[in-house]
């Protein structure tokens, strides 16, 4: 009886529904919660807690980096490695370096947004507790879920699963490791 | 009574069929690459598609063998079919970004069912197009030349010249466009991750997605995320074609020298690449029974946007008459002269049919609504834009300030081979890609059928 739990999952027929559940779930006092949708649910992350995440603070970082690398770059090159004389223009010929400094920090930014993000959302991870309910499959496709994981402080097992069954899920269950 | 009107409002604007739910959406889509059989047609258009691409090898093949000899490249006219493809490939490709980044912020919610094959079509356009400067170099084995890496001679790439920000702007375009169409893919990977039934397809499509969930909180980072990809690619894609164009407007040649070349070009990139998204979107819709997810109203404002942009190429027309005329430069009058007149007389009278005046049957709303015609309509237009480049780049070079270092241009038959497989290459790509990936964005589809909608009480 005592195998390792993840957590209990309660699944949802409409983006509403798992909203206020969440909503609940939190006001309980739960925090190691997360909820699962087949797309974005506004409000969703909001309700669990979740108000800021931090992508937009990499992207601005890697964009700088990549702007500064681009000019550097083209500045190190034009005045030290290799300084050449084209229609005597100056070494520092700097509005024609902009459109460099412009494609790095666009590059940069990018791919500190894609990377950044599978980064911070712990991704790539390829083994996840959850697949091993066999309903969650439908979490991307038409159903709505709410774990409160074993973690928090708050859960016991037979408490947390009457709780779940008050929000009148579609159904509950236990995730086992 | 104004929660009524907001929801007339609503259906009216719902880019999707009615009677789609969640489940419904996911089927339909995931069938296409999961259940349905393959058909004939696919099979003979792949089949097609790859003859190109072994013709593209073929020439390829010869080209490395000899040298870009075989091409009709020579002094004056130096560029050619490599430059007038690369323009002409990577203007298409500049439709797919225009979709998935710039529509996505103005929250036009009707760019859902066909960004993702229009990324798609970015991407292979992009691959198209990069082989043309590549080949174009001679010795397409030392083009890491082209990138500053430190190396023994000790030289360094010239950053003052239009050609090498054309390096950095397309390979940046190239990485962006992939990474924010695999970014859209991730969600629909995981999708058919948990539908399909073959565990080989299951793992591999398991492996693409990373383990995606669909967590609350990983959707608030991939929104920021996709949103500020957005942003990013939104200069970008305007910033590409503006380089391309200074590739012409920074030399001195009549004819290039101008500077209304870089909104000009951007303009008519968007242009060509809506045609051949209708080009690859009337067919998808029939074959694969989508039309309810990319309807006749995609049809409708996709040709609207082609007959806006054609008007402002049409502009751009007018202003190279208007600049030679009213400038006074003796070359620049001579030019419009030549385009007129010169041995490229029917280009540039095909050009002005194809580009300008044919299109405009597209002010007929029964016209627009018709896929056969707008079929037709884009192909004509993708002819003309092909001819556009081709006037830019030859007309200009051949006939120049000195009369005695005229020339002119006859492409070859390895021009023309050339050409011809990169179509090829393109719809392999293109085949390939409606059977193995979600050619419809899944997840973006369900945000607008009726049950995804949030009431807030």
């Amino acid at each position: 009886m005592s195998a390792p739990v993840y957590g209990i999952l309660a699944e949802f027929d409409s983006p509403h529904e798992v909203i206020s559940a969440a909503k609940r779930a939190y006001a309980e006092g739960y925090r190691k919660l997360d909820a699962y949708s087949p797309f974005p649910v506004h409000g969703l992350s909001e309700a669990i807690g979740f108000h800021k995440d931090n992508v937009s603070l990499a992207v601005l970082i890697g964009g700088i980096i990549g702007g500064l690398s681009g000019y550097g770059l083209q500045y190190w090159v034009n005045i030290f490695a290799y300084p050449i004389n084209i229609a005597g223009r100056p070494p520092n010929s700097w509005p024609a370096f902009i459109i460099i400094t412009f494609e790095l920090t666009v590059l940069f930014a990018g791919l500190t947004a894609a990377i950044g993000m599978l980064a911070m959302n712990g991704l790539p991870k390829p083994y996840n507790p959850l697949f091993n309910s066999d309903r969650f499959e439908r979490a991307s496709r038409d159903k709505f879920f709410l774990c409160i994981e074993s973690e928090d402080p708050k859960y016991d097992a037979s408490g947390t699963r009457a709780f779940m069954e008050s929000l009148q899920p579609a159904s509950v269950s236990e995730v086992p490791y | 009574m104004a929660q009524t009107v907001e929801r007339v409002s609503l259906a009216r604007e719902n880019p999707i069929g009615p009677g789609h739910g969640l489940g419904s959406v996911t089927d339909k889509i995931t069938d296409i690459i999961l259940r349905r059989p393959i058909g004939l047609g696919w099979v003979l258009g792949l089949l097609t598609a790859l003859g190109l691409l072994g013709a593209l090898h073929l020439a390829i093949g010869y080209l490395l063998y000899r040298g870009t000899g075989i091409w009709g490249v020579n002094i004056p006219v130096g560029w050619g079919f490599a430059i007038v493809n690369f323009v002409w490939w990577i203007g298409i490709g500049h439709a797919g970004t225009l979709i998935s980044a710039i529509l996505c912020l103005l929250r036009q919610p009707w760019r859902n069912s066909i960004n993702r094959f229009a990324e798609a079509m970015t991407i292979f356009a992009v691959m198209c197009a990069g082989l043309f400067p590549l080949l174009h170099t001679g010795r397409p084995w030392l083009a890491y030349w082209m990138f500053p890496l430190p190396n023994s001679m000790g030289v360094w790439p010239q950053f003052r010249s239009p050609l090498i920000w054309d390096v950095f702007a397309v390979s940046t375009y190239a990485t962006i466009s992939i990474v924010f169409w695999f970014v859209g893919l991730i969600p629909d990977l995981a999708t058919l991750r948990d539908t399909a039934k073959n565990p080989v397809i299951r793992g591999l499509f398991g492996a693409l997605a990373m383990g995606w969930t669909g967590s609350a909180r990983h959707w608030k980072r991939y929104e920021s995320a996709y949103l500020l990809l957005a942003g990013l690619s939104t200069p970008l894609v305007l910033s590409v074609h503006t380089v391309v164009s200074f590739d012409f407007a920074v030399g001195i040649v009549p004819g290039w020298h101008t500077t209304i070349f870089p909104p000009y070009f951007v303009a008519g990139a968007i242009y060509s690449g809506f045609a051949m998204v209708l080009v690859l979107a009337i067919p998808i819709r029939a074959a694969y029974g989508v039309s309810d997810f990319i309807t006749e109203k995609h049809l409708d404002f996709a040709a609207k946007v082609m007959l806006a942009t054609g008007l402002i190429v049409g502009y751009g027309y007018l202003m190279e008459f208007f600049t030679a005329l009213y400038g006074g430069a003796q070359y620049d009058r001579f030019l419009v002269w030549n385009r007129l007149h010169g041995p490229y007389q029917l280009a540039y009278i095909g050009l002005l049919m194809t580009n300008i005046v044919i299109p405009q049957v597209l002010w007929i709303k029964k016209i627009r609504l018709q896929p056969i015609f707008l079929f037709l309509i884009s192909c004509v237009v993708l002819v003309g834009m092909w001819l556009e480049r081709f006037i830019i780049v030859v007309v200009s070079l051949s006939r120049d300030f000195v009369t005695s270092s005229w020339g002119s241009y006859v492409p070859t038959i390895w021009d023309w081979m050339t050409y011809a497989g990169t179509l090829g290459l393109f719809f392999t790509l293109m085949f390939l890609f409606v059977r193995v990936l979600p050619m419809i964005n899944m997840a973006e589809m369900k945000t607008l059928v009726p049950e995804a909608e949030v009431h807030h009480a």
